[in-house]
């Protein structure tokens, strides 16, 4: 069995409210912090423990954290990111759902950290039901003296909000997030300046990913070195990864960064292998909008090496023959997936939820669709195919948010693994019912 | 200040300038084009992505390149930064795929459209479009709204560059009007079709790089290119009062914001000015506005077209918009010259 550090309580009965959490060990992390240790003590074991990033794009937290304009008089925020809505990730539902007061104690041990008197999370709206869970868990920690003025009677004071979005995936990218929070459209801000130096309200502001806080808590109370001694190189720790798709037990799993792919996929403490006895075709590794690697190279990398559910192993090959980690949404196609099908269901979320405010997502998201519907419909063109490519190739690194590579990579890396089937269902012409029935009388 | 390169010509800016406004300094062909950012109106710009440009170096101390292309309009440049603009096969191919996006759902109903002639998009798909499209599907249409008795609003046509919203939010005392929705969907709009109606709402009309916003007033009245431009003023208390008359013989069509060669307005007028006088007798003529401004229909070209082929282009297109198929035409033939120069309608 794997180390837990995230999810070890997560089947505990009751474990939702204060009183088990507390008894459990929970907010031990509060009390060490508050009261044996510096802020800047408790950035420096975040750094030490070597964790990145949750939410996708796996920057160091701790480096994050440090680049917080700690000179600025104005006042610091730490907003969490709860958004969640790229396909095929749901780990903060989960972990917020069954470990409500996890989160509430990350935010507390974090906030202190980072000097903030005010926090939030920033939760997708069709999470309504954990909002209620999360203020609930608030509402314990203000009883019990773990919010709110003078915490455990330190003179560190909080409050933490939770607010609820109103269902954009938009809305996770970090900027669009904060000035939907300010009560704005949810557009990404052109960057610099980066919320470190003028984020909420034009404040310091750090944004974290729900899984990174919480990983904040056991750092805390193991100790940097600790956590960082689990994992590889430089993916320390444990991660969560949402597994979905033709799998024997499709679920959310702590892994230990390091164990190998294709452990991950068929050993019964993970996915179980695939379903009904089939075999694997493709893999999505890390949510809809990292590359799709087809089965042989997601096993081992094009060096041959057998490939690591790792940050950089995951990364290896670039994207020719590798993808990334991501956000840990793992989606596992068997042979029986058609590529074309799946694609154009990603195209059309990107194209749903672009938000419209640069030239190349907003037409490029909709012509992409356009044309994966026409292929999958079966009035595509054989020219489709190099449609498809050049149009993605328009929109990568041109705009504003990184939403348009999001649209683009899962296109580009489909019809670089499977050209085949495209171009089989560019030539498969589908008929009318008029027309065969036409045929029929024949 | 700070020395930068753009396509090879050095040029001193002080700090904080965008490689944009450095490269107008320069002025001429290497400056990038620009749809959505606007001098005068704050945290415009970013988004229409047209004026992408290729850092190099990003500065003396730290010379390595961006990672990405990006909006120099938004990009503020460093000392010993270097650019490429027109000298980079990337930004041009970057910049065809651009124009190619913001024409896809376009109408190109130029033929019929009041801004033809002096429409930032109509030049920008001259220079950097591509003479086909590669996009076969049905175009994305919405509703003409009237916003107002004096704004029209033919959403088909719009790029979306928020330069109206930042109008609304740094001119007028409150903004009634906005984006809607999101994605391609996103449309400018008010809350239940409000009327847009302050002191300085004909502003937007100005700013509006393409035929999205028009002048209710001056809508069909004629072609731009047959009005002739003056410059004129008069006492405002409300704003500078100066301002471009567009007359046909003694009549004032339209009343306008001057606009400089980049196609901005630095002094925006009110709508007394704009819409209560349009007298000659009210104004004090100065003369001919010089239209400097770069346009593939320029005021200034008044050479020799082929009359026939004009009425063919226009029926032909007219022929389009009632949703028929495109029959074959040589439409790159009718409105520019060899030389890259324009032409337009003889003034008759
Ligand atoms: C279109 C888009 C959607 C995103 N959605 C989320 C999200 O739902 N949750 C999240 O944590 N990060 C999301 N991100 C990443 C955030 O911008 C940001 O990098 C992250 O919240 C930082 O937290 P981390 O450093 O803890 O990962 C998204 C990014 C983009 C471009
Ligand atoms: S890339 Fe797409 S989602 Fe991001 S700012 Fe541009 S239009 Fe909006
Ligand atoms: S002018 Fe720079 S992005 Fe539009």
């Amino acid at each position: 069995m794997g180390k837990k550090l995230l999810l070890e309580h997560i089947n505990e009965p009751g474990i939702q409210s204060f009183e088990v959490y507390r008894k459990k060990g929970g907010y031990a992390s509060v009390e060490k912090a508050l009261k044996s240790m510096k802020p800047d003590e408790v950035t420096e074991e975040v750094k030490r423990s070597g964790l990145r990033g949750r939410g996708g794009a796996g920057f160091p937290t701790g480096m994050k954290w440090t680049f917080l304009d700690r000179r600025s008089e104005k006042p610091r925020y730490l907003v969490c990111n709860a958004d969640e809505s790229e396909p095929g990730t749901f780990k903060d539902r989960y972990l917020m759902e069954h470990l409500p007061h996890l989160l509430v104690e990350g935010m507390i041990t974090s906030s202190y950290a980072l000097g903030a008197k005010t926090s939030y999370i920033y939760i997708r709206g069709e999470y309504m039901y954990i909002v209620r869970i999360l203020e609930k868990a608030i509402e314990e920690a203000y009883a019990n003296g773990f919010l709110g003025k003078n915490i455990l009677g330190t003179d560190y004071s909080l409050d933490l909000y939770v607010h609820p979005g109103a269902g954009a995936y938009i809305c996770g990218e970090e900027t669009a997030l904060l000035e939907s929070l300010e009560g704005k459209r949810g557009n990404p801000r052109l960057k610099p300046p980066f919320p470190a130096i003028a984020g909420l309200y034009a404040c310091p502001t750090v944004v974290n990913n729900v899984e990174t806080i919480a990983a904040v808590v056991p750092i805390i109370n193991i100790g940097g070195d600790e956590y960082a001694k689990i994992g590889v190189g430089k993916s320390t720790g444990t991660k969560l990864i949402s597994a979905s798709g033709h799998i024997n037990k499709p679920g959310v799993y702590e892994i230990e960064l390091g164990i190998p792919v294709e452990e991950f996929i068929f050993s019964d403490e993970y996915c179980g292998g695939i379903w009904k006895d089939r075999r694997l075709k493709a893999v999505v590794a890390g949510g809809s909008s990292v590359p799709i690697l087809p089965a042989d190279l997601i096993f081992t990398t094009a060096k041959g090496e057998p490939r690591l559910m790792t940050y950089e192993s995951l990364a290896d090959g670039g994207f020719a023959t590798g993808t990334m980690l991501g956000s840990g949404g793992f989606i596992v196609m068997d042979e029986t997936a058609s590529i074309v099908e799946n694609l154009y269901t990603f195209s059309r979320f990107y194209h749903h939820e672009s938000c419209g405010q640069c030239s190349p997502c907003r037409e490029g998201t909709g012509w992409l669709e356009k044309i994966l519907h026409r292929l999958r419909e079966g009035h595509g063109k054989k020219e489709d195919v190099d449609l498809l490519v050049s149009v993605a190739k328009n929109i990568e690194g041109k705009t504003i948010c990184p939403l348009g590579e999001a649209a683009a990579w899962p296109v580009a890396s489909a019809v670089k693994h499977f050209r085949k089937e495209f171009e089989e269902a560019a030539a498969r012409l589908q008929l009318s019912a008029v027309q065969k029935a036409e045929l029929a009388t024949h | 200040m700070a020395k930068v390169t753009i396509d090879g010509i050095t040029v001193e800016v002080p700090d904080g300038t965008t490689i944009l406004n450095a490269a107008r300094q320069i002025g001429g062909e290497i400056v990038p084009p620009a749809m959505c950012y606007y001098t005068s109106l704050k945290d415009s710009g970013g988004k229409c992505r047209v004026c992408l440009v290729k850092v190099t170096q990003g500065s003396a101390k730290d010379p390595r390149p961006m990672p990405k292309l990006v909006a120099s309009c938004r990009t503020t440049v460093a000392d010993g930064m270097v650019i490429e603009n027109i000298s980079s096969p990337e930004v041009l191919e970057a910049r065809k795929g651009v124009v190619e996006f913001l024409l896809i759902n376009h109408p190109l109903d130029c033929p019929i459209c009041d801004q033809a002639g002096e429409c930032d998009l109509q030049d920008l798909s001259y220079e950097h479009g591509l003479a086909d499209t590669r996009y076969e599907f049905e175009r994305r249409t919405f509703e003409k709204i009237d916003i107002g008795d004096k704004i029209k609003l033919h959403m088909t046509r719009c790029i979306l560059c928020y330069r109206c919203v930042l109008v609304a939010n740094q001119l007028t005392e409150q903004r009634v009007h906005g984006v809607l929705d999101r994605g391609d969907r996103a449309e400018i709009s008010t809350y239940i079709e409000k009327a847009v109606d302050n002191d300085f709402s004909g502003n937007m009309i100005d700013v509006c790089p393409v035929g999205a916003l028009t002048d209710r007033t001056f809508r069909f009245k004629s072609r731009v290119w047959f009005t002739k431009p003056m410059d004129a003023h008069r006492n405002c208390t409300k704003c500078c009062g100066k301002v471009v008359l567009w007359t046909k013989g003694n009549d004032v069509l339209r009343v306008t914001a001057r606009k400089d060669r980049y196609g901005e307005v630095s002094e925006f007028i009110c709508n007394e000015c704009r819409y209560e006088h349009k007298n000659l007798a009210d104004w004090v003529v100065e003369g001919p506005r010089h239209i400097n401004r770069h346009s593939v229909i320029s005021q200034n070209h008044y050479e020799k077209i082929d009359l026939l082929k004009l009425k063919k282009e226009v029926e032909r297109q007219l022929v389009f918009q009632k949703g028929k198929q495109l029959p074959p035409a040589n439409q790159s033939t009718t409105y520019s010259t060899e030389n890259g120069n324009s032409q337009t309608q003889t003034h008759a």
